[in-house]
């Protein structure tokens, strides 16, 4: 029982921790964090497609170098982009390319590997690891609300944007509510529950979560009201592109283009 | 789309959003010692019904892929497609297919959310499966090495169903069932969004169903009683009578002595009809006590104004 509230006490707190780490390196002052938003989730987002459209494991691999090399430069700690993402990237991923090595047919190399299992696993992680990697240097160097905010750019409806933004609010006002219940069970409980017990508790949990969220919406809702919201979703803050932001756009642009030309 | 996206649904959405990205991260306690995550999408669908869930659902995906790195940015279409898609019509057809009219607060309900979360965790693997099955067939380079998902359909669906049908479709019950079965004491009206036509039912008219169940079990199974040999023991053992109650004998006489009325040439139906009538006389009289009941205490009522 003691083990079954601590670990979900602690996946918890990992999810908070790491939004708040998240916030901090955001606003560290690295080469990424310098660049505008919008440059950032255009350049990212089209070499995470890059990535995933490669036909060519070098292309890939090189798009994995400049990655981990932007990390450095904006600031990443390696220890903290291999926690997070390339051991879990790694240990998920592996487990299901692993028995590609040997179950793909093509020309045998020994002990039951084919070249073209190797080849399938490589791509599968390499690409996980790439993309999780870009996509991690996208949310690590820029604030949620800026990353949203630059999404107009690709014409996603304000309505969306305003969605998203408040999710990741209440996220983690829901989070620290179901903190504070596991926590209170946690200091009053001795002893062992029988599994049966523990799952009522979690479903209980669930339900008792899923009526304050209720109760939060509706209040929210009169609170959004009494502030004039009727639908419409307005931005008061623009983004205003430097000449050092035209020419990360250059160079992002010029690394999309060679990517995809040479990984087709 | 527009027409889902009225002021009240804005906050509804994100917080139910926010509060199934938090279910995902529960750890669930199951059957043989295991643990499991739940999608959510169950308990999301039976309480904003299958639009709203399949907007939050997709939006708790979308947080999960781009913010936590946990699903992919490229593959966000197809979990948005699978777990927020079919899991949330699934769950519809099969909750609103199980449940029926049957009340808000009926076991009956449930049952239906478990069944429906089971089953559409279960639809969305086998799509996700059959999405990675094809792959090797679709994109492979010049040596044959497949460039995305490795294995074929043979191998792809055996290996999400095993641990679907097992582990996540587990999670996914209990988590249904377990959060209705909640609701159902604490916060009913919140079922009532896919419950069209729910029986006003009581919880104690709801508890007294399986009474019925059983009493209709045991009329069923009455022609039993033919089959039998002999007779109850001490019914027929002779036994005097005294002399004052001979006298009063003949005083009533009943319709069906015996459980045999007399107009009636085959013995076995006249049991049977014997039967049939004792308890309908019975029901008869406890409705009628009943409403006796209702009406006086409706008149004992202390009025407004």
């Amino acid at each position: 029982m003691q083990r079954y509230i601590e670990r979900t006490i602690a996946s918890l707190v990992a999810a908070s921790e790491r939004a708040a780490i998240s916030e901090q390196v955001a606003f560290s002052g690295g080469a990424l964090q310098c660049v505008d938003p919008r440059v950032k989730v255009a350049s990212l987002f089209a070499l995470i497609v890059v990535v995933a459209a490669s036909r060519r494991l070098s292309v890939i691999a090189a798009l994995f170098a400049i990655a981990a090399v932007l990390a450095v430069a904006s600031h990443v700690r390696m220890r903290r982009l291999a926690g997070w993402v390339w051991l879990p990237v790694l240990f998920f991923t592996g487990a299901i390319a692993a028995p590609a090595i040997f179950l793909t047919p093509g020309h045998a190399i020994g002990f039951g590997i084919t070249e073209q299992g190797l080849r399938a696993a490589a791509f599968l992680i390499g690409r996980a690891e790439t993309a999780s990697t870009l996509s991690a240097l996208l949310v690590l160097t820029t604030p949620w609300p800026w990353v949203l905010k630059a999404l107009r750019i690709f014409r996603c409806p304000m309505i969306v944007v305003a969605i998203l933004g408040m999710t990741y609010r209440y996220i983690f006002v829901i989070l620290q509510t179901a903190l504070e219940m596991f926590e209170a069970r946690q200091s009053r409980t001795v002893g062992v529950l029988p599994l049966a017990e523990r799952r009522r508790l979690a479903s209980s949990a669930a339900g008792v979560l899923l009526s304050k969220s209720v109760q939060m919406s509706g209040e929210v809702h009169q609170a959004m009201r009494s502030r004039g919201f009727r639908g419409e979703v307005h931005v008061l803050q623009d983004f205003r592109a430097r000449a050092a932001d035209w020419c990360w756009l250059a160079g992002f642009g010029l690394l999309v283009a060679a990517s995809f030309w040479y990984g087709r | 789309m527009k027409r889902a996206f009225n002021t009240q649904m804005v906050p509804l959405l994100s917080v139910f959003a926010a509060f199934s990205f938090i279910i995902m991260m529960f750890n669930l306690p199951l059957p043989g010692g295991t643990t499991g995550h739940a999608v959510g999408v169950g308990i999301a669908t039976i309480v904003l019904g299958p639009w709203a869930s399949i907007l939050g659902i997709s939006i708790a995906l979308i947080i999960q892929a781009v913010f936590f790195g946990d699903g992919g940015i490229t593959t966000l279409g197809a979990n948005c497609f699978n777990m927020a898609i079919i899991g949330s019509l699934a769950t519809y057809a099969i909750y609103r297919m199980i449940a029926g009219r049957s009340a808000l607060t009926s076991a009956r309900r449930v049952i239906a959310a478990g069944v429906a979360g089971y089953i559409a965790i279960n639809l969305a693997a086998l799509a996700a499966a059959i999405e990675f099955g094809i792959q090797p067939l679709l994109f492979h380079d010049a040596s044959g090495a497949p460039l995305y998902a490795p294995y074929p359909l043979r191998i792809a669906i055996p290996a999400m169903m095993i641990g679907h049908l097992t582990i996540a479709g587990l999670a996914e019950m209990v988590v249904s069932a377990g959060v209705v079965a909640y609701l159902q004491r604490s916060e009913p009206s919140l079922l009532r969004r896919t419950a069209p036509g729910a029986e006003e039912g009581s919880a104690a008219a709801a508890n007294l169903r399986p009474l019925w169940f059983a009493l209709a079990g045991l009329l069923i199974l009455t022609p039993l009683g033919i089959l039998a040999t002999g007779s109850a023991w001490g019914e027929s053992t002779p036994v005097p009578t005294p002399r004052g109650l001979r006298a009063l004998s003949s005083f009533w006489t009943a319709p069906m002595p015996q459980y045999a009325p007399p107009f009636l040439k085959s013995p076995g139906f006249g049991y049977l009809l014997s039967a049939m009538t004792g308890t309908g006389l019975i029901m008869l009289l406890v409705s009628f006590a009943g409403w006796l009941i209702h009406i006086r205490s409706v008149r004992g009522r202390p009025r407004a104004g």
